[in-house]
């Protein structure tokens, strides 16, 4: 049993594989199903740079096996913009340099799309807080602060989804 | 940082799982995960076999009933973090989960899966410490209710046999309108304290305390009641000078020392800690001490 | 010309890929039948190897191969790394082998590599290695380390001193005879990481029909690295292509050539099939370099009225078991010193000492961070003891505008005198301390007292010499297509280069942003290329850019006018469109003119026609480019925990011309945060045999979010006349006086109890320490 049959939804689409019990959900999304947005900075769950949606919920994918993702609904940063136009919050890290090398992008917009869903009018307290779990070692943070407070402003005034599914 | 390999099982209901422990040779409970598979990828932890309680609902929710709130082990942290019924009943729960990890590792952590890791640091076993909570372990040989004193063995130790796993915990609530106070010492957000202290406190009409507990947390293997502090405070009435003498217990203890402080140290937030959470728990019971 | 770019908050063209999860890192690119690596490390701080029983990893199915250094090519089996910035005061020029053969010299040095299927497959195999070590004696802190008859380093060395240098300048000795005050102080700041989200990784390919090596690497200095590696594989450089693609993070430790570097290619090439190596961060903590451990002692001589008359000192420096950059830290710091100051005399010894520690090189910073700490701590010293504000004590001691270019009398490490080229310090330390409400912020304090909060303010002034050589190439290319194709050696690990160089080019050449296809860190894009490091690149490749651009631009208006028959004077380049001011406006697209530009088969072009729009420029500066800056710390202390909170943080930085103020900001925040973490969080800490302490996330602590406030910046230009852009670097100036201006603020905080702080980070045990030991808590809570 050090192989599982594990079927997963990924950004809507199904995808059914035979894996490793131990294949993390990050290497299987990154290397199983080709899905390279999630990223891993630190494979031991401070860094956040992994983050996914299971089920709705944020979670660090280095931290989960695939095989506990079996019939779970995952979302990846690919997910955000499926019809390649960018999220609300995805347009507002643009605006508002909310990124620099990029790499722990992913887990901040998909930390920060929970968020904005659970709280559409989050303080500048709620942002920094929420984010604690997403190391960022570029912008220092400001940026990203400034793009989810925005995006929160820009999707009250009916600018359309936070790029959750 | 890959993890070595292991066996996977995923029991649908709790008797197969409690059977797989007992069968199964070097075998794990993965609850949450948000210890263990660090852990694990760091390979400091190499298991035979993985239990996954993931898909057993069974063990998943807060029922209030008894004078006591009975959580399941496997009910997330977050959920126990946004539960109407803690807050009510179990408001020093409700605080302390606050500095529990970060958003993430809530979503996914569970209250068993902390109290089995029992890391000294940690918030819930703390609480559990605070309000003499009942561990209830179950195993193919049956149910075992283990006061939270006696669980908490040691230094990332539990009273739990090889075979036993922790179904859930009974929190006895305490009367409306008690007091709590929650503080501890981290160096960022979310990080394991250096030293925490919870209290609780139960206070009459008449301004003496009827019941008082004060848990120390990151100071010792384990979480730690200051018997001298609570013995200090019930039965006196509430006031600057009982909780000084309360806190004043704190520098009593004998802390550990290891790369994120000193014992020194801890001793000294101890007594700060304890000294800010009582003062905040006889706010809350309507004292202004 | 058309749309003015330069100075415009132009949003990153570098973000929708990234935004989308469309970049492309090392681990992105995927080869079919790749393998993955795994190296052995050394658990020892100091070892001979006595051998390596592969045998069980062997027989693990999917594993490949378990290369030793035996195993490797002969040249990169018998030499060590080369020293790539050599200096003739090195005695001890030690680098470290690819992969290690008799000795290991720190925890983590690779020993051998396991070549598998999965990364899976190779942590098994890595843990059924059995390799035998004899173990030695390791030397771990450098205090003890450069005495006499201490454990050495390397056991064939005979001391531990890998260099001795003095930097000096005017007659000390009667400065410190004639002074009114003389002030000591002892700093120690710890070790630190670059600590990039994005690990190292390499991957490796060769093509045998072509006989390409092609190795992608999240490094900083692709061309170098491709020099290197052609020298250890006795290879032709045509032969190599490497690329440095999305890289997650630099700050200096990607900047130079890693062993594994070295080995995945070597690997590759063995085996005839790709090899991919991506570091965890357990071996990033263990192998990726580090920097900032350096015990000072310093001495400052000023007059009655706090006018520095000369300063003096010395200070180790602990540079690891290897120099892979020879002295360039320890170099910085001690020519950084005297910083915005006039220092009539200085005299500054440094020792360079080995340890069985990863070796150090440059990490945001670069031995500036230690410098300003200790001339502005010995400021604040000044200002303290003379009971003068310490904001005035500086501006009793500041250069002039008007005494530029300012002759320090040092030689910087660029081999030029240490002359900076512009500034205005006052002017910039004015900025800074009103857009913190320096003024007002005793009222505050007071306020804060009375609620029983201890809050308090600090301030720290630099000077970086950025902007470093030798050179950095553009290419701009007219493109039949219409695009602008523009190569350069510059590469991007998040700065925006792509951004500020398109800015650059299309202002001149007069295409859209978006019509600009550029590619960075490819040595097959560019033949010369340096790399990011230093704050270099705005000055280096942005000049080429500009270059470049020109002549593109002189070459579209020569041709668009020949072609449409009208005079040059007259056209104007927009939108990828030459089109003539006068008569009926007639045109010709970019395109058209890059095709015209080719010429017809066997056809001769006209007079004049060279063969393309095309133009790549190598700018080298004659100096680096001097920066400054002023940074203002506002801090609350909780007195009774030692916890800080940085409230408030104000930068004023002079970075010459701002070619983009988004992102440049950025820069300043981003290093600001990297600041607070050496100031106040992030400690490589080793324990007496060497052994590494802190190898997580969890134990090393990087600034999060509720670390970092938003920073309040301004920028002052004063143009760099040096350069044609005018710019000055911008990268590391948000880290450099960050810990001296917080520990600063954190003892005006305390200043009711006297306490004193000379280390970074400063934890909460440390400032309730010195609380105990000053009796403020007896004063607090009297009995």
């Amino acid at each position: 049993m050090s192989k599982q049959g594990t079927l997963i939804t990924v950004n809507g689409k199904s995808y059914g594989r035979v894996v490793d019990a131990r294949l993390t959900l990050a290497d299987f999304l990154r290397h199983e199903i080709n899905l390279t947005g999630t990223h891993l900075g630190c494979e031991h769950g401070v860094c956040g740079a992994c983050t996914v949606l299971v089920d709705g919920r944020s979670v660090r994918s280095c931290l989960m096996f695939a095989v506990q993702a079996n019939g779970c609904e995952v979302t990846t940063v690919e997910g955000l913009a499926p019809d390649g136009k960018l999220s609300v919050l995805q347009q507002a890290f643009i605006d508002n340099h909310g990124l620099q090398c990029g790499f722990c992008t992913p887990g901040m917009l998909i930390t920060l799309t929970e968020l904005l869903r659970e709280k559409p009018q989050p303080s500048e307290q709620d942002v920094r807080e929420a984010i604690t779990g997403n190391l960022c070692r570029c912008t220092g943070y400001a940026g990203i602060v400034k793009a989810a407070l925005d995006a929160a402003q820009r999707l009250r005034n009916g600018a359309g989804k936070a790029g959750a599914r | 940082m890959k993890p070595a390999t292991f066996d996977y099982h995923a029991p649908r209901q709790l008797k197969e799982a409690i059977e797989l422990l007992a069968k199964l040779p070097n075998a794990k409970i993965l609850a949450g995960g948000q210890s263990l598979v660090p852990m694990m990828n760091f390979r400091y932890v190499i298991v035979d076999h993985l239990i996954d309680l993931g898909g057993l609902d069974e063990l998943r929710g807060i029922t209030l009933g008894n004078g006591l709130l009975r959580i399941g082990a496997m009910t997330r942290q977050r959920d126990l973090e946004v539960s109407p019924e803690i807050a009510k009943h179990c408001p020093l729960m409700s605080e302390a989960l606050r500095h529990v990890g970060h958003r993430q590792t809530r979503n996914r952590g569970t209250i068993g899966g902390s109290l089995a890791h029992a890391d000294p640091a940690a918030e819930l076993p703390a609480v559990c410490a605070a309000y003499d909570a009942t561990v209830h372990a179950v195993s193919v040989r049956g149910i075992r209710q283990i006061p939270f004193r006696e669980f908490a063995a040691g230094f990332m130790a539990t009273a739990l046999k090889s075979d036993e796993m922790i179904a859930a915990v009974d929190v006895p609530i305490w009367r409306l309108g008690h007091g709590h106070g929650f503080h501890e010492f981290a160096r960022r957000q979310g990080d394991f304290a250096i030293t925490g202290a919870a209290a609780l406190l139960d206070v009459g009409v008449d301004n003496v305390v009827r019941r008082a507990t004060l848990t120390l947390f990151g100071v010792t293997a384990s979480p730690l009641r200051v018997e001298a502090a609570e013995s200090r405070l019930v039965g006196q009435p509430l006031d600057a000078g009982a909780i000084r003498a309360a806190a004043a217990a704190a520098w009593l203890i004998e802390p550990i020392s290891d790369i994120h402080a000193g014992g020194e140290y801890r001793r000294h937030l101890a007594q700060v800690l304890s000294s800010r959470a009582l003062n905040d728990a006889a706010r809350r019971a309507g004292v202004t001490a | 010309m058309g749309v003015k770019h330069f100075g415009a908050r132009v949003t990153r063209l570098e973000d929708p890929a990234l935004l989308a999860g469309r970049g492309r890192f090392v681990d992105d690119v995927k080869l079919h039948g790749v393998l993955h690596a795994c190296f052995v490390r050394s658990p020892h701080a100091h070892a001979k190897l006595r051998g390596c029983d592969s045998r069980a990893a062997l027989v693990i199915p999917g594993v490949h191969a378990v290369l030793t250094a035996e195993d490797l090519p002969e040249l990169m089996r018998d030499q060590p790394l080369p020293l790539l910035l050599p200096n003739p005061s090195l005695t001890a020029a030690r680098t470290q082998h690819a992969l290690a053969r008799d000795e290991v010299t720190y925890v983590g040095q690779a020993v051998a590599v396991v070549i598998a299927d999965t990364r899976y497959i190779a942590e098994d195999a890595a843990a059924a290695l059995i390799v035998q070590y004899d173990v030695l004696q390791a030397t771990s802190d450098c205090r003890a380390a450069a005495e006499h008859g201490a454990p050495r380093a390397h056991s064939d060395l005979d001391s531990n001193v890998a260099s001795t240098f003095r930097l000096a300048y005017g007659d000390t000795d009667s400065a410190f005879a004639d002074a009114t005050h003389v002030f000591t102080e002892a700093f120690w700041q710890h070790r630190g990481g670059g600590m990039a989200i994005e690990t190292r990784a390499v991957l490796a390919h060769h093509d045998p029909v072509s006989d390409l090596l092609t190795v992608w690497s999240g490094t900083q200095t692709p061309h170098i690295g491709r020099r290197v590696l052609a020298d250890l594989l006795g290879r032709d450089l045509q032969s190599i292509r490497m690329i440095a693609p999305d890289v997650g993070g630099g700050f200096g430790p990607k900047a130079i050539f890693y062993p594994e570097e070295a080995v995945i290619p070597a690997a590759a090439l063995k085996l005839g099939r790709p090899v991919k190596w991506i570091e965890d961060r357990r071996e990033h903590f263990l192998c990726a370099t580090q920097e900032r451990d350096q015990h000072w002692e310093v001495a400052i001589a000023v007059d009655a009225e706090g006018k520095i008359l000369g300063l003096r000192g010395r200070m180790l420096h602990d540079t690891g078991a290897f120099v892979p950059w020879g002295i360039v830290m320890p170099y910085i710091a001690a020519s950084t010193v005297p910083g915005p100051y006039v220092v009539p005399a200085y005299q500054f010894d440094t020792v360079v000492v080995l340890t069985n520690k990863v070796p150090t090189t440059p990490v945001r910073g670069a031995g500036r961070p230690q410098a300003v700490f200790a001339m502005e701590r010995l400021m604040d010293r000044v200002a303290r003891e003379l009971n003068i504000d310490r904001a005035e004590v500086r501006r009793r001691n500041f250069i002039q505008p008007d005494q530029m270019p300012y002759k320090v009398g040092l030689t910087f490490r660029d081999g030029k005198p240490l002359i900076y080229d512009s500034g205005d310090y006052p002017g910039v330390q004015e900025k800074a301390l009103g857009l913190a409400e320096y003024e007002d912020f005793r009222e505050r304090q007071k306020a804060a007292i009375e609620q029983g909060r201890f809050i308090g303010i600090g301030l720290a002034n630099y000077v970086e010499g950025t902007g470093l050589g030798p050179f950095e190439g553009v290419t701009v290319r007219m493109l039949p297509s219409g695009k602008v194709a523009v190569a350069t050696g510059a590469t991007n690990q998040g700065q925006g280069t792509r951004t500020t160089l398109s800015q650059i080019i299309a202002e001149q050449v007069g295409c859209r942003l978006e019509d600009i296809v550029m590619t960075l860190g490819d040595t097959a894009a560019i033949s010369q290329g340096v790399g990011s490091f230093a704050s270099r690149q705005a000055v280096n490749a942005g000049s080429s850019a500009l270059i470049a651009g020109q002549s593109v631009r002189k070459q579209l208006i020569a041709l668009a006018a020949r072609t449409l028959g009208v005079n040059e004077i007259d056209i104007e380049l927009e939108d990828g469109m030459a089109m003539s001011r006068r008569g009926n406006k007639p045109s010709v697209s970019f395109g058209d003119l890059a095709r015209l530009a080719q010429g017809i088969p066997g056809v001769s072009l006209p007079a004049g026609q060279a063969a393309g729009i095309e133009h790549t420029a190598y700018y080298t500066p004659s100096q680096a480019a001097y920066c400054s800056g002023t940074h203002v710390a506002e801090v609350q202390v909780d007195a009774m925990t030692g916890g800080v909170k940085v409230l408030r943080y104000t930068v004023a930085h002079d970075a010459g011309r701002v070619i983009n103020p988004l992102i440049v900001d950025g820069q300043v925040q981003g290093g600001v945060a990297h600041g607070i973490g050496n100031a106040l969080l992030e400690w490589m800490r080793y324990d007496a045999n060497a052994q590494p302490l802190t190898t997580s996330f969890a134990d090393y602590m990087l600034p999060m979010a509720t670390d970092v406030p938003t920073c309040a910046i301004a920028h002052v230009e004063t143009v760099n006349p040096l350069n044609p852009l005018g710019v000055k670097g911008a990268g590391e100036g948000g880290t450099i006086p960050a810990p001296a201006a917080i520990v600063a603020a954190i003892e005006d905080a305390l200043s009711p109890f006297g306490v004193h702080f000379a280390e970074t980070p400063l934890t909460p045990e440390r400032i309730v320490a010195a609380m105990r030991a000053a009796g403020a808590y007896e004063r607090l809570f009297p009995a």
